[in-house]
C-alpha cells in the first residue's frame, strides 16, 4: 500500500516521504545504535574506562530493547487487533511471531552478555588481550602483561544481535541475506578471539568463515533463482507467482527454478541452525570459540535462524503446487531425521564437553525441525517454546563451563577444563554448580519437570497432530522420541561423572578404550556404568581442576536459567498461553 | 477451635522438620522440643474436645476443608479433616499416650547418641497418625497410613547398626506393602463405584448401593489393608520382629496406636461393611483366628517384648472380632482399643523399665523376684496385668466383657456364629489370663534367676536391678491409673458408646445366646483358672533357666506357629525363583537386544565421527554432497 502510494506520488512527480513505523523499529534502532556508539566509544573513550562504558551501554541497550518489545507486545495485545506492522512496504514484517523471536533473542542475548562480561575471580575475560597478535608471539605476551582488553567484543555482539533481530522479521530475500551477513560476520570474528587455545580458536573462526561464506553463496544463488522464477525477491510476491504457476500457463519445468532455488535458500538457513548435512562446522566452532560466545551463538543464532526459516516457510515463500510443496517437505523430512540421528549418535561418542553440547545442539535442531515440519499453527508455537527452553539451558550450561577451569603446576588458573573426565567429582566439589548443570542436562534430555520435556512434548505432539498413523509426522515423532532416548545416555553420563565418580586430581593422558564396555576406568578404578559406554577415560597425572568464583553475573545467570528451566517445566501454561495469544494476534 | 484442628497435625510435623533439619545443633534441646510439640497437640485436642462437647450430639460430625488437593478430571479430592467423636477419641489417645511416651523416652534414650533423631521420628509418627485418623477422605487417610508406615519402619530399624533390626524393619515394611495393595485396590474400586473418595460421599452413598458384590469387594480389600497394619492373620508375621525397635516405640506404635489403625479403618468404613455381611463375617473370623493365634504364641515366648507383642496381636483380634460383629460391635471395638491403648502401653513401658534395670536383657527366664527391687514398675505393671485379665473393676473388664457378650450375640443370635465366636472369645480370655500371668509371675515373682550359673557352665553377668528414674516412672504411673479406672469411668451409663453414636449409629442389641450373668461369671472363673495355673507353674515352682523341650504345640508356638516358614515356602521361595528367572531373561534377552542396539549405534557414531576430520575441504565437500542428495530427493519426489 505504501509502495503504491510512493508509485503514484512518483508518477505525479512529487516526493512523498515514506511512512516509517518508528515505534515498531525502536528495539532494532536501540540495539544497532548501541553497536555504532560502541565503535565510537572505542575511538574516543580512554582505554581505562572503555570496558565500563561498553558494558553499561550494551546491557542498558539490551534491557531497553527488551522493555520496548514487551511494551509493543502489551500494546498490540491490548488493542487485540492485528499486531503486525509492515515496515518499508514489506521489507520487514514485524508481526507477533517476529516480536516473540526478537524478544527471545534480546532476552537471551542479555544473559549471554552477562556471561561475557563476567571476568570471574581470576579477573580475566574469555577474550585475548590482542586479537591481532600472533599466538605465542612477543606481541601477545606484551599485550597480556599490559593487561589490554579487547572491548570491541561489545559492539560486535550488538551488531550480531541486530542482525538476529532482523533475520526472523525479514520480508524479502535480500533483507534476509543482509541480516544473515550482519549476524554472521561479527560471530566469525568473535569465534577467533579466545584468550586460551588461540590456535584452535582461530582455526574455528576460519572454518566458520569459509563454510559460512560457502553457505551464504548457496543462499544468494538460491535467491537469484527465485528472483528469476518470480521477478521479485519479496516472499509474498514469490508466493503469488507460485500460485499463478500452479494454475498453468508457465513455460515447461518452470517450477524447477523454484524447487532448486528454495532448496538452496533453505540450505543456507539450515547451515546456520546446524542441520545435517550442513552441521560439520558446529562441533569445531563450538569447541574453539570462547565459551561465552559459544553460549551466545548456540542460543541466539539458532533462535534467529529458525525464526528466519519459519518466516520463509510460512509466509508465502512456501506456496505453490501441491507436488512442489511435497517435494521440499520430503527433503526437509530427510534432513530432520538425519539431524536427529547424527546429533545424538555422534554426540554419544564425545569426550569434550563443548563438542558434546555442539552435537547436542545439532540434535536439538533436528527436534525443532520436527516442530516446523508439522506445518500447522501448533507447530509454530511449539517451535517458539522449544527455542526458548533450549536457549535457557544452553546459555546456562555454557556459563557453567566458563567456571570449571584447569590449574597449572603453580596453581594458577588456566583455561576451561572441557574434558569430561575432568568433571568427575564436580558434584562434591561444587554441588550448586553441578546441580544447575544437571538441571540443564536433564532439560536437554527432555526429562519431565524441566522445560525440555514440555518443549519436546509440544513439538512432537504438533507433529503427530493431523498426521495419520504411520504418516510422515508420526514417523518423525517416533524417531524423535527414540533419538531423545539415546541422547539421555550422554546427558545422564555427565551427571554420573559429576556426582558418582571420585574427583580426578590430574588428567594428562586421555585414552579411548572402546573395547572395555560396561566399565569406566578412573584413576585405575573400575566403575560399572552404562553398558553402552563407548569412551573411557584413563587418568594419570596433570592439571588439576578448580571451580573459579564468578564475579556474580555468571552465577546469577546460571541461577536464573536453572530457575527458568524448572519454572517452564513445572508451570509452562502461562508462557504457552502467551505464545498462543501473540501468534494468534500476529 | 474446630477450625484450628489442622494445628494438631502441623505442630508435631513442624517439630519433626525442625529436629531433622536443624541436625546436631538441636541435640541439646531437641528431645524437649519433641515433648513440647506432642504436648501442644494434646492441648489443642483437649480444646477441640471441649468445642465438640459444646455441640449437639447430632451436630458432632464436622468436616474442615483445608485446601483443594487434587483436581484431575473426574477425580476431585479436597484435603480436609473430619472432626467427629471417633477421630477425636483417637486423637486424644494418640496425643495423650504419645506425650507420656515422649516424656518416658527422654530418660529411656538418654544415653543414645541419636536421641534427637529418635524424637524427630516420634514427632513424625504422631503427625502421620493424626493425619490418618483426621483425614476426611480415603486418599488423605492413605497419606497418613503410609506416613505411619514410614515412621514405623524408621523406628523399628532405629538401631540399624544391628543387621537383625534392619531386617525386622524391612520385614514390617514389606508386609505392609502387601496390605497397601489392598488399600489401593479399595481406593480404585471406590472411585469406580462412587466417583469420589471423600468420606461424606462414599459413606453416605454406600448404603444405597444395590450391588452387594461391589461393597463386599471394597470391604475385603479394606480388610486386607487393615490386616497388614494391625498384624492380623495372615499378615501378622511382622509384629513380633518389630520389637527390635526401642521399647517406647513398641509401646506407642506397636501396641497403643498404629497397629490399631486397621480397627479404625474398619469402624470408619462401617457403612461399607454393614452393606456387605460376608465381609463382616470374614472380619470376625479373622479376628477370632488372630485372637487365638496370638494367645497361643504368647504362652510360649520367653522374650518379654515378644510375649507382649503376641498379646497385642491377640487383643487386636478381639477388636477385629468386635468390629466384625457389625454395628453392635463397632463401639465396643473402639472401647477396647482405648482401654488396651492405656494398659498395653503401660505394660510396655514397664517392660522397658525392667530392661533398663536388667542391662537390656529381654529373656524372662533371667528375671524373677523383681517386685522387691522395682516397686513402682511392679505395681504399675500389676495394674495393667489386672486390666488385661479383665478382673473387675479394672479397665479391661469393661471393654473385653462387652466384646465377649456381643460375640455370644453374633449373627443376630442364631445359628453357629454366636456359639463359635462366643466360645473363642471366652477361651481366649482364659489363655490370655495364663500367658499374661506367666509373664507377670516370671518377671516379678519366684526366685532371683539373674545371678545363677547357666547350664553350659557360664555365669550370667552380675546385675543390679533398680527402679527407673522419675521421668520414666511417672508416665507409667499415669498410664496405670488409666488402666485401673478409665474403663469403669467410660462405661458409666454406656457413656462412651453414646459418645460414639454419631459415627457408629444407634443399634438395638440382640440378646446373647447365654444369659449375661452366666457369661460374666464363666469368664471370670476361666480367667482365675488361667492365672492360677500360671502361678503354680511360674511363681510357686522354679522356672528353668533354659526352656524345656516342651510339647509339639509349645515348640510350634515358639516359632510363631510356623508362620515364617509358611511365608517363606509359599511366597518368598517362589518369588525368588520368579525374580531369578526374570533376571536371567533380562540379562539375556532385554540386555542382549539393548547391548546390540547400543553397539550398533556406537559403530555408526564412530563412522560418522571419522568424517569429522577437521579439514574444511572435507566439510565443504560434505555440504555439497549433502545438498546434491537433497536436490536428487526433491526432483525424485517431484516427478
Amino acid at each position: 500500500m505504501i509502495a503504491q502510494a510512493a508509485q503514484t506520488a512518483a508518477a505525479a512527480g512529487t516526493f512523498v516521504a515514506p511512512e516509517v513505523a518508528w515505534f515498531a523499529l525502536t528495539p532494532l534502532i536501540i540495539v544497532i545504535s548501541a553497536g555504532v556508539l560502541g565503535v565510537l566509544v572505542e575511538s574516543f573513550v580512554p582505554a581505562a574506562h572503555r570496558r565500563t562504558v561498553q558494558v553499561v551501554m550494551t546491557m542498558v541497550a539490551l534491557a531497553a530493547a527488551f522493555a520496548v518489545i514487551v511494551w509493543q507486545g502489551v500494546t498490540w495485545l491490548g488493542e487485540g487487533g492485528p499486531g503486525g506492522v509492515v515496515v518499508f512496504g514489506g521489507v520487514l514484517q514485524l508481526d507477533g511471531v517476529a516480536l516473540l523471536f526478537q524478544g527471545t533473542i534480546v532476552l537471551m542475548a542479555f544473559f549471554a552478555l552477562a556471561v561475557v562480561v563476567d571476568r570471574t575471580a581470576v579477573k580475566q575475560d574469555a577474550f585475548t588481550p590482542s586479537a591481532a597478535s600472533i599466538p605465542g608471539s612477543e606481541h601477545e605476551e606484551l599485550a597480556r602483561r599490559l593487561g589490554l582488553v579487547q572491548t570491541e567484543v561489545y559492539p560486535l555482539l550488538m551488531f550480531a544481535v541486530g542482525g538476529m533481530m532482523i533475520f526472523p522479521a525479514a520480508g524479502d530475500l535480500l533483507t534476509m541475506f543482509i541480516a544473515l551477513e550482519v549476524l554472521s560476520l561479527p560471530l566469525y570474528v568473535l569465534s577467533g578471539m579466545a584468550r586460551r587455545r588461540r590456535l584452535l580458536s582461530q582455526e574455528a573462526s576460519f572454518k566458520y568463515f569459509v563454510l559460512g561464506a560457502f553457505a551464504s553463496a548457496v543462499f544468494l544463488f538460491g535467491a537469484a533463482l527465485l528472483y528469476g522464477y518470480s521477478g521479485s525477491v519479496r516472499f509474498d510476491a514469490i508466493g503469488r507467482i507460485s500460485g499463478a504457476v500452479a494454475q498453468g500457463g508457465a513455460p515447461e519445468n518452470w517450477e524447477l527454478l523454484w524447487l532448486v532455488g528454495i532448496l538452496m535458500v533453505i540450505s543456507g538457513l539450515l547451515f546456520k541452525v546446524g542441520a545435517v548435512p550442513f552441521q560439520a562446522w558446529t562441533p569445531d566452532v563450538y569447541q574453539g570459540a570462547p565459551t561465552p560466545i559459544t553460549g551466545f551463538m548456540a542460543a541466539c543464532t539458532k533462535v534467529a535462524a529458525f525464526g528466519a526459516l519459519l518466516r520463509l516457510i510460512y509466509t508465502g515463500g512456501f506456496s505453490g503446487s501441491i507436488d512442489m510443496l511435497e517435494a521440499v517437505k520430503v527433503a526437509l523430512w530427510v534432513v530432520a531425521i538425519a539431524t536427529m540421528i547424527v546429533g545424538t549418535v555422534v554426540g554419544a561418542t564425545q569426550t569434550d564437553i563443548k563438542r558434546m553440547l555442539g552435537y547436542s545442539s545439532i540434535a536439538h535442531a533436528g527436534f525443532v525441525l520436527v516442530g516446523i515440519l508439522s506445518f500447522n499453527n501448533a507447530g509454530i508455537k511449539a517451535v517458539i517454546f522449544y527455542l526458548l527452553a533450549y536457549s535457557l539451558a544452553t546459555i546456562g550450561a555454557f556459563a557453567v563451563i566458563t567456571l570449571v577451569r584447569e590449574t597449572g603446576p603453580g596453581g594458577e588458573v588456566l583455561g576451561e577444563a572441557t574434558h569430561l573426565g575432568q568433571w568427575a567429582g564436580l558434584g562434591r566439589r561444587s554441588p550448586w554448580l553441578a546441580t544447575c548443570f544437571s538441571i540443564f542436562l536433564l532439560s536437554f534430555a527432555g526429562i519431565p519437570l524441566t522445560a525440555g520435556f514440555i518443549a519436546k512434548f509440544t513439538a512432537f505432539s504438533a507433529a503427530v497432530e493431523g498426521s495419520p498413523l504411520l504418516g510422515s509426522g508420526t514417523v518423525l515423532a517416533v524417531i524423535g522420541v527414540l533419538a531423545s532416548a539415546v541422547a539421555v545416555f550422554f546427558y545422564i553420563r555427565v551427571i554420573v561423572i559429576m556426582f558418582f565418580m571420585p574427583p580426578t586430581e590430574t588428567v594428562t593422558e586421555v585414552v579411548e578404550v572402546a573395547e572395555v564396555p560396561a566399565e569406566v576406568l578412573v584413576g585405575g578404578e573400575q566403575i560399572a556404568m552404562n553398558p553402552a559406554q563407548t569412551s573411557v577415560v584413563v587418568a594419570t597425572g596433570a592439571p588439576a581442576v578448580v571451580v573459579v568464583r564468578s564475579e556474580g553475573l555468571s552465577a546469577a545467570t546460571i541461577s536464573i536459567m536453572a530457575a527458568g528451566v524448572l519454572l517452564l517445566g513445572i508451570v509452562p501454561a502461562p508462557v504457552l498461553d502467551l505464545i498462543a495469544r501473540v501468534t494468534d494476534v500476529g | 477451635m474446630i477450625d484450628a484442628a489442622w494445628l494438631l497435625i502441623a505442630i508435631p510435623l513442624l517439630g519433626a522438620a525442625v529436629l531433622l533439619l536443624a541436625g546436631r545443633r538441636s541435640n541439646a534441646w531437641g528431645h524437649w522440643l519433641g515433648v513440647a510439640t506432642s504436648g501442644a497437640s494434646f492441648v489443642v485436642a483437649a480444646l477441640v474436645l471441649v468445642a465438640l462437647l459444646g455441640r449437639d450430639a447430632s451436630d458432632r460430625v464436622v468436616d474442615v476443608n483445608l485446601f483443594d488437593w487434587i483436581d484431575a478430571g473426574p477425580l476431585t479430592v479436597e484435603a480436609g479433616l473430619r472432626i467427629d467423636p471417633l477421630s477425636l477419641t483417637f486423637v486424644l489417645l494418640v496425643t495423650f499416650v504419645g506425650t507420656l511416651i515422649h516424656v518416658y523416652s527422654v530418660a529411656y534414650m538418654e544415653h543414645d547418641a541419636d536421641r534427637r533423631r529418635f524424637f524427630a521420628y516420634l514427632n513424625l509418627f504422631v503427625a502421620a497418625m493424626l493425619l490418618l485418623v483426621l483425614a476426611d477422605s480415603y486418599l488423605l487417610l492413605f497419606v497418613g497410613w503410609e506416613g505411619v508406615g514410614l515412621a514405623s519402619y524408621l523406628l523399628i530399624g532405629f538401631w540399624n547398626h544391628v543387621p537383625a533390626n534392619a531386617t525386622a524393619a524391612k520385614k514390617a515394611f514389606i508386609v505392609n506393602r502387601v496390605a497397601d495393595v489392598g488399600m489401593i485396590v479399595a481406593l480404585m474400586l471406590m472411585f469406580n463405584t462412587f466417583g469420589a473418595l471423600d468420606f461424606s460421599t462414599v459413606l453416605t452413598e454406600a448404603p444405597g448401593i444395590s450391588d452387594e458384590g461391589t461393597l463386599t469387594a471394597i470391604a475385603l480389600m479394606l480388610l486386607v489393608a487393615a490386616c497388614g497394619k494391625s498384624a492380623q492373620f495372615p499378615l501378622q508375621s511382622w509384629l513380633g520382629d518389630a520389637m527390635a525397635g526401642p521399647t517406647p516405640v513398641s509401646a506407642l506404635i506397636h501396641a497403643a496406636t498404629m497397629v490399631t489403625a486397621g480397627v479404625y479403618l474398619v469402624v470408619r468404613s462401617g457403612p461399607i461393611f454393614t452393606g456387605a455381611p460376608d465381609a463382616l463375617l470374614v472380619t470376625a473370623i479373622i479376628g477370632a483366628i488372630t485372637l487365638l493365634f496370638g494367645a497361643i504364641v504368647g504362652c510360649a515366648k520367653d522374650d518379654i517384648k515378644k510375649a507382649l507383642a503376641a498379646s497385642t496381636m491377640s487383643q487386636i483380634g478381639y477388636m477385629m472380632l468386635a468390629a466384625g460383629l457389625g454395628p453392635i460391635g463397632y463401639a465396643f471395638a473402639i472401647f477396647h482399643l482405648i482401654t488396651h491403648g492405656f494398659f498395653k502401653a503401660g505394660m510396655f513401658l514397664g517392660a522397658g523399665s525392667v530392661m533398663h534395670g536388667m542391662d537390656d536383657d529381654v529373656n524372662m527366664r533371667h528375671y524373677g523376684a523383681l517386685s522387691k527391687f522395682m516397686k513402682i514398675t511392679w505395681v504399675t505393671f500389676g495394674l495393667g496385668w489386672l486390666a488385661i485379665l479383665g478382673i473387675p473393676p479394672f479397665s479391661g473388664f469393661w471393654s473385653k466383657d462387652k466384646i465377649i457378650e456381643s460375640a455370644f450375640a453374633a449373627g443376630e443370635g442364631h445359628g453357629w456364629q454366636p456359639w463359635v465366636f462366643g466360645m473363642v472369645a471366652l477361651v481366649g480370655a482364659g489363655i490370655t489370663a495364663f500367658y499374661m500371668s506367666r509373664l507377670f509371675f516370671m518377671t516379678f515373682y519366684g526366685d532371683k534367676r539373674w545371678t545363677k550359673d547357666l547350664s553350659d557352665g557360664s555365669e550370667l553377668p552380675v546385675r543390679h536391678p533398680h527402679e527407673s528414674p522419675a521421668l520414666m516412672t511417672w508416665p507409667m504411673i499415669i498410664l496405670a491409673v488409666g488402666s485401673a479406672g478409665l474403663g469403669g469411668v467410660l462405661a458409666i451409663g454406656g457413656g462412651f458408646t453414646t459418645w460414639l453414636e454419631p459415627v457408629t449409629g444407634h443399634v438395638a442389641h440382640h440378646d446373647p445366646v447365654l444369659p449375661i450373668p452366666v457369661i460374666v461369671v464363666t469368664t471370670i472363673v476361666l480367667v482365675l483358672i488361667g492365672a492360677f495355673l500360671a502361678w503354680r507353674q511360674y511363681a510357686a515352682s522354679a522356672v528353668p533357666l533354659t526352656p524345656p523341650h516342651g510339647t509339639p504345640l509349645t515348640r510350634a508356638a515358639r516359632v510363631d506357629l510356623y508362620q515364617d516358614a509358611v511365608n517363606e515356602n509359599l511366597f518368598m521361595r517362589p518369588g525368588q525363583y520368579l525374580t531369578r528367572s526374570l533376571v536371567y531373561l533380562d540379562k539375556r534377552v532385554v540386555d542382549g537386544a539393548f547391548m546390540g542396539l547400543a553397539g550398533m549405534l556406537a559403530l555408526i557414531g564412530a563412522g560418522v565421527k571419522r568424517m569429522q576430520n577437521g579439514f574444511v575441504r572435507s566439510y565443504a565437500a560434505m555440504m555439497l554432497a549433502g545438498f546434491l542428495v537433497l536436490v536428487v530427493v526433491v526432483l525424485f519426489v517431484w516427478n
